[in-house]
């Protein structure tokens, strides 16, 4: 292949892979309600989603879910790659073997597993039982990225903090968290877009009266398309621009 | 002493306790519900039976089986067909490029994927951008009835999963000794035998880590077929939706997905049959 063609490849699967994006970012921004043809500039739509009380409940509910899920993940994720890394218990094979399986599980089923678990405890459907599955599909992969970033150090350091005296929660404190810094981030963030974004999981464990953004979406584009909906979605690609480019630094930071 | 076994065994129950918690008893009672019976007033009735999975042989269900199988199968080659000539290109890049194209992949991976399906939706309506620009361009006469057909969901399940295809191919071919790729070549062989000989098999890891990335979640990705291929095209996913949400029959939900689960389980041990034959040294000893 000569480098033309190598060029024009690259480039046709990028605007296949940005295209829809665009258009879509595009047509927020156009004055008008059903027609394609472009009918000038205008914000009216995200004035419009503004001024939508419903929606910005439902955008808060995301947020709240997000951040709080994300740092409960972040927490229990991290000390179970510092447990599976350092210590040596009961069952850990078969924790290896679970955040493996936790990963590749489909949603659908981790969705309704978990359904089924909350209406045998008879837990109410809402805010807590979305949260609490969040945590759940977030861990295996905050461990998975704290743990990566683990394999990478010098053993010999902890028994040396050992040797002057310091305990395991100390060398946890003092060493680990700040060692693993930019992998803690890495999987927050990764975390809390992990929860923005759930459909699946999220359409079978909240009630009515908890709505989030993924779902809201969805119901919205079910019922037809609409100028609005143009104009939530490129804030929330935005919003994702945003996370994967701190993502980006932070790792990057990390290599060099 | 003591005291350093009170940090790594509180750290080992929280999370001994929460996995306990909320995957492994979830996943036993998902299985105890695919044994019980539907109930007339109640969800489930708790009565013992093998029955949801005698009617899973149901000709209907098996059909959504084999049909998801085909439509997870097809998107996994078109991913596969479209990534592979990407990845290979972009491995071979001049190192300061790379980053930034890599970047320009991992966007779209981590952006919600129902977003983009709707994006899709956008695209392809009968009064969407792609037939405007078709009837503009005189390519077509009358718009192409797109929305709603099986191939609006290939096209929506290709676009959402490719970058997962993308990633591990790229992770293999870069680590890929191009050197091996001359060798070949100065040793008389020819394009096709470089690539069957030298970069398939050496790529093959990555082949078969991103055939497997695709293949789980397309037939589970519901609200795809649901927003792009309207009634027609009925998923595993929508199956077990169904059954949750309009037919109210748990048990039989909860059998489809334990069903699911295992040919899923069967799926990923072949993939690591594959897997470890691939890393087998290749090479025949001379006589």
């Amino acid at each position: 292949m000569n480098r033309i063609s190598k060029i024009s490849y690259l480039f046709a699967i990028y605007l296949f892979l940005y295209a829809p994006i665009l258009v879509l970012i595009i047509y927020s921004f156009n004055d008008s309600s059903y027609s394609l043809v472009w009918q000038g500039f205008t914000f009216r739509w995200y004035e419009n989603l503004l001024q939508n009380r419903e929606l910005q409940i439902v955008a808060v509910h995301s947020l709240m879910v997000g951040v709080l899920a994300a740092t409960g993940a972040t927490a229990i994720g991290t000390l179970a790659a510092v447990c599976l890394y350092r210590y040596k218990f009961f069952g850990k094979k078969l924790l290896h073997a679970l955040i493996f399986i936790l990963i590749i599980s489909p949603d659908i089923v981790t969705g309704i597993s978990l359904l089924i678990l909350f209406s045998t405890l008879k837990v109410p459907l809402g805010f807590w039982t979305l949260l609490l599955s969040h945590i759940t599909f977030s861990i295996p992969f905050v461990t998975v990225t704290v743990y990566s970033r683990l394999t990478g150090h010098d053993k010999n350091l902890f028994e040396a903090a050992k040797d002057l005296g310091a305990t395991e929660g100390t060398i946890f404190r003092k060493i680990l968290i700040p060692l693993l810094w930019p992998a803690i981030i890495a999987g927050w963030l990764l975390s809390f877009t992990l929860s923005m974004d759930d459909v699946i999981i999220s359409f079978f464990v909240t009630g009515p009266e908890f709505d989030v953004l993924p779902l809201k979406i969805f119901s919205m584009v079910r019922v037809g398309i609409k100028p609005e909906i143009n104009a939530l979605c490129s804030v929330m690609f935005g919003l994702t621009l945003v996370v994967v480019l701190i993502y980006q630094l932070v790792t990057w930071k990390k290599q060099s | 002493m003591k005291k350093d076994k009170v940090f790594s065994t509180f750290s080992t129950s929280v999370i001994w306790f929460w996995l306990a918690v909320f995957a492994l008893i979830p996943s036993f009672l998902l299985f105890v519900t695919s044994l019980l019976m539907q109930g007339d007033n109640e969800l489930v009735r708790l009565q013992l039976t093998l029955d949801n999975y005698f009617r899973l042989f149901n000709a209907n269900y098996l059909r959504v089986f084999l049909r998801s199988f085909a439509l997870a199968g097809t998107c996994m080659l078109g991913c596969l067909l479209l990534a592979y000539p990407f990845s290979y290109i972009v491995a071979r890049m001049p190192k300061r490029y790379k980053g930034l194209l890599l970047l320009l992949v991992i966007i779209p991976f981590w952006t919600s994927s129902l977003i983009r399906s709707y994006a899709i939706v956008a695209i392809l309506k009968t009064h969407g951008i792609l037939n405007s620009l078709l009837l503009t361009c005189g390519m077509i006469e009358k718009p192409l009835q797109l929305m709603y057909t099986n191939t609006a969901t290939m096209i929506g399940l290709i676009y959402t999963l490719l970058p997962l295809m993308i990633l591990p191919l790229y992770a293999s071919i870069e680590k890929l000794d191009l050197r091996l790729i001359d060798a070949a070549r100065d040793l008389g062989a020819k394009k096709y035998q470089v690539f069957y000989k030298v970069l398939l098999p050496l790529t093959m890891p990555g082949i078969l880590a991103g055939c497997m990335l695709v293949f789980l979640p397309a037939m589970t990705l519901f609200y795809i077929p649901d927003l792009l291929g309207g009634a027609k095209t009925i998923l595993i996913g929508n199956l077990i939706q169904n059954q949750f949400l309009a037919a109210r029959d748990w048990p039989m939900g909860a059998t489809i997905s334990v069903a699911l689960t295992l040919l899923m389980g069967l799926v990923l041990f072949i993939y690591w049959l594959c897997y470890q034959r691939s890393k087998e040294p290749q090479y025949e000893p001379h006589q």
